[in-house]
C-alpha cells in the first residue's frame, strides 16, 4: 500500500451551531495527497475545505474519522507536534517582532542551535526574494512582501507538508498571478508536499497537480486540473470550474462512453458519465470555447444545429455569443479573435442565421 | 450664542474653556497652592497652622523618621501585594470574557462593574461581615468541622488586603480587557502552528501583545491602593497602619494638618513620577510599535 503524505480517512466535523443544533462543517471526506505533490481544496465558502484543512494542522480535531502525515495518525497530536506548517490568510505575522525573529520563532521553539538559526533565516528570506529584510516590522511591509514573510517563516522549519488557506486573498489581482507562478517555482524547488485551500478555480487550475472540489462539506472529484475541466463528474463541478452551457433533456441511449440525448426536438451526442442511465432525465455540458460558429452549414453532421445569434460581446481576445437553437435551448459560444475583427457576419449583428456544431468528445452528459 | 461668537476665534475659544478654567483654578488648584502653604508652616496647637505662620521646612523632614519611611514602605508592600493580586486574577477573568459571545460578553462586563456602582463604604461593610468571627467564611467552616474556633480574618493586613483587592479588581480587569480584546488569537494559533507549546506562546506572543493593558491595570491599582485610607481603616480596624490612614490621622486625632500636608504631597510626587514612568513607557512602546 503507497504511503501518503497526508491521508484523510472518512473524516467529519461537526460543530455546536448558534442556537444548539449541529453543524455540519465536513462530512466524511476521504482524501490521499501524494508526496511531493501541490494539492488544492476548491470549493465556494462554507464547503469546508478550511476546516479540513484546520484539521490537518490540528486547529480542529475530526469528530470522526482520522488523519495520517505519512501514515502515521495524528489523534489528539496538538499542533505545536504536528510535522506541518500554515501560511494564514491573514498572514498571522508576529507584529512586536522583527521579520527575522519572525522567521526565526520556529526553529527557536524547536530548539535549534544559535549558530544554524542565523544562517537558515537569511537562507530562507533570500528564498523568498526579500534578502537582508530582517530588521524590519511585518507593518513596514506591503501585503505581498508579509505574505512571503510568512511562507519563509513556514518553511525555514522544513515541514513535511506546507498547509495553506487562501493566502493570495488580500492580494491584488496582478500580485496574485505574480505568486501563483512563484508558489509554484518554489514549490517544485523545496519539493514539500503543498494543500492549497482556495475558492478561485483559476489558481487551482494554474498551480495544482491535483484538485479537490469540495462543496457543502464533501469532495465531489479529485483529479488534475484536465480530469477536472475536461471530465467534469457533476453538474457542480463542471460549473464551478470554468464556464459551461447546461442543456437539460433526456437520455435516449447509452453505448461504451457514449450517449445518445434528446432536449426540446434536438439530438445530441456526447460522453457520459457513469451512472446515467437510458431514459433517465440528464444535463448536457458543454464548454462555450468547445463550440464551432459558422455561417455554411459544417460538413459534419453530428451535433451541428441551426441557429440564431441574440447576444454579441467583443471583449478583446474573444467574441462572446448567445445563439438560440431552438425555443428553449440557447448556448453560450467563445470565439478567439485570432484574425482582426471587422468580417461583418460574425462581429455583432443580432439576429443572423449560423450554424454551430462540435464534436461529440466535447460534450458531457451528467447526472442530475 | 455660538452664532454671535462666530469668527471671534479667540473669543469663542475662551468662553469655552473659561468655565472649565475657573471650577479648576478654584477647586483644585488653589486648594493645593493652600496645602502646599500649610506643609511647609509650622502647626498650630489645636489643629489648623500657627498664627502668624512660621515656615519651615520641618514637615518633611520628619516624614524621614523611621517610623513613617516604615509606614510608607508597608504600604508600598501591600500596594504591591495587592496590585500583583489583582493583575494575576484580573488576567484570566479579561481573558474568559473576551472569549465569550459578544451576547455574553456585556453582561459580563457589567457583573464587573455593578460593583462600582454600589457604595464603597457599604461594600467594605459587607464585606467585614463575611470575615468576621461570626461571618459567613468561619460559620462555613466551623460548620464543616475544619476549625474549632473561629480564625482571626478581620482587623489584620490580611483584611486590608482582601478589602483592597475586591476593591480594585475591576481597575485592573477592564484595561487588560481593553488589550486582550485587541489581541489577534489566529497569533496563537501561528504560535502552536511553529512549534510553541500553550505556556511558550502566552509568553512569547500573547503576553507581550497584551502588556499595555498589564501595566494600565498595574497603575489603575497600584497608584490609588498606595493612598488607600477608607478600606485599611475599616478592615484594618486602626491595627494596619498605611500611608492613606496617617494622612487622615494627621488632620483628624494628631491635629498635625502641615505634616499631613507634607505627607499628602510627597505621596503625591511619587505617584506623579509613577504616572510618568508610565506614560513614557508607554510611548515607548508606541515609538517600537511604529518602527
Amino acid at each position: 500500500m503507497p504511503e501518503f503524505a497526508v491521508e484523510l480517512r472518512n473524516v467529519s466535523k461537526r460543530f455546536p451551531g448558534p442556537s444548539g443544533e449541529e453543524v455540519s462543517a465536513v462530512k466524511n471526506v476521504t482524501m490521499q495527497i501524494r508526496d511531493g505533490e501541490f494539492f488544492s481544496m476548491l470549493g465556494p465558502s462554507g464547503c469546508g475545505k478550511t476546516t479540513s484543512l484546520r484539521m490537518i494542522a490540528g486547529f480542529e480535531l475530526p469528530t470522526q474519522g482520522e488523519v495520517y502525515i505519512h501514515g502515521k495518525p495524528l489523534g489528539q497530536t496538538p499542533p505545536f507536534k504536528r510535522p506541518v506548517n500554515t501560511v494564514f490568510q491573514s498572514y498571522a505575522l508576529f507584529p512586536h517582532m522583527t521579520i527575522g525573529e519572525n522567521v526565526a520563532f520556529g526553529l527557536e521553539m524547536k530548539g535549534a542551535p544559535k549558530s544554524e538559526i542565523g544562517p537558515r533565516v537569511k537562507q530562507a528570506l533570500e528564498m523568498v526574494r526579500l534578502p537582508g529584510y530582517e530588521k524590519r516590522r511585518p507593518r513596514q511591509m506591503s501585503g505581498g512582501q508579509q505574505q512571503r514573510v510568512a511562507l519563509a517563516r513556514a518553511l525555514v522549519n522544513r515541514p513535511e507538508v506546507l498547509l495553506l488557506d487562501e493566502p493570495l486573498g488580500a492580494l491584488d489581482l496582478k500580485l496574485r498571478k505574480e505568486m501563483q507562478l512563484e508558489l509554484k517555482t518554489l514549490q517544485r524547488e523545496v519539493g514539500i508536499t503543498f494543500i492549497y485551500v482556495t475558492h478561485d478555480q483559476e489558481e487551482a487550475l494554474t498551480m495544482s497537480d491535483r484538485i479537490a472540489v469540495m462543496n457543502h462539506g464533501r469532495v465531489l472529484q479529485i483529479g488534475s486540473p484536465i480530469e477536472i475541466y475536461e471530465e467534469p463528474n457533476s453538474r457542480f463541478v463542471a460549473d464551478f470550474i470554468g464556464e459551461t452551457n447546461f442543456i437539460e433533456g433526456t437520455v435516449l441511449s447509452v453505448d461504451s462512453g457514449t450517449a445518445e440525448f434528446e432536449a426540446d426536438g434536438l439530438r445530441f451526442k456526447a460522453g457520459v458519465e457513469a451512472g446515467v442511465t437510458r431514459g433517465s432525465r440528464a444535463t448536457l455540458a458543454v464548454r462555450p470555447e468547445r463550440i464551432r460558429l459558422s455561417h455554411a452549414p459544417p460538413q459534419e453532421t453530428l451535433n451541428a444545429f441551426a441557429g440564431v445569434v441574440y447576444e454579441s460581446v467583443y471583449i478583446g481576445t474573444d467574441t462572446h455569443y448567445r445563439v438560440r437553437l431552438s425555443p428553449t435551448v440557447s448556448v453560450r459560444i467563445r470565439q478567439q479573435n485570432t484574425v482582426p475583427v471587422g468580417m461583418p457576419a460574425l462581429e455583432g449583428p443580432v439576429g443572423v442565421k449560423v450554424w454551430v456544431s462540435w464534436p461529440p468528445e466535447n460534450g458531457r452528459v451528467l447526472a442530475e | 450664542m455660538l452664532n454671535l461668537l462666530r469668527g471671534h476665534r479667540p473669543l469663542r475659544l475662551g468662553a469655552l474653556l473659561a468655565p472649565g478654567a475657573l471650577w479648576m483654578l478654584l477647586f483644585f488648584n488653589l486648594p493645593l497652592v493652600i496645602v502646599l502653604f500649610i506643609s511647609l508652616v509650622e502647626r498650630g496647637r489645636a489643629g489648623g497652622i500657627k498664627l502668624p505662620p512660621v515656615f519651615t521646612f520641618g514637615n518633611y523632614g520628619q516624614f524621614f523618621d523611621a517610623l513613617y519611611l516604615g509606614i510608607f514602605a508597608s504600604s508600598v508592600r501591600i500596594g504591591l501585594i495587592v496590585t500583583v493580586i489583582c493583575v494575576f486574577l484580573g488576567y484570566p477573568l479579561a481573558f474568559f470574557i473576551t472569549r465569550r459571545h459578544p451576547r455574553w460578553r456585556d453582561t459580563l462586563l457589567l457583573l464587573v462593574m455593578i460593583p462600582f456602582w454600589t457604595n464603597f463604604l457599604v461594600r467594605t461593610y459587607a464585606l467585614k461581615q463575611v470575615l468576621g468571627a461570626d461571618g459567613i467564611v468561619n460559620s462555613i467552616l466551623l460548620n464543616f468541622g475544619l476549625i474549632s474556633r473561629p480564625l482571626d480574618l478581620l482587623f489584620n493586613e490580611f483584611a486590608v488586603i482582601v478589602g483592597l483587592v475586591y476593591g480594585y479588581l475591576p481597575f485592573a480587569i477592564l484595561p487588560m480587557y481593553a488589550s486582550i480584546e485587541k489581541f489577534d488569537f489566529t497569533l496563537m494559533e501561528a504560535a502552536a502552528d511553529l512549534g510553541a507549546n500553550l505556556r511558550r506562546a502566552f509568553l512569547r506572543v500573547m503576553l507581550p501583545m497584551t502588556l499595555p493593558g498589564v501595566v494600565a491595570a498595574f497603575v489603575l491599582v497600584f497608584v490609588p491602593v498606595v493612598g488607600a485610607f477608607i478600606t485599611p481603616d475599616i478592615m484594618g480596624g486602626g491595627k494596619v497602619e498605611m500611608i492613606g490612614t496617617l494622612i487622615n490621622r494627621q488632620f483628624g486625632t494628631a491635629r498635625n494638618w502641615p505634616f499631613g500636608s507634607a505627607i499628602s504631597l510627597v505621596l503625591m510626587a511619587l505617584v506623579l513620577v509613577g504616572v510618568i514612568a508610565y506614560f513614557r513607557s508607554g510611548a515607548a512602546e508606541r515609538e517600537r510599535r511604529a518602527l
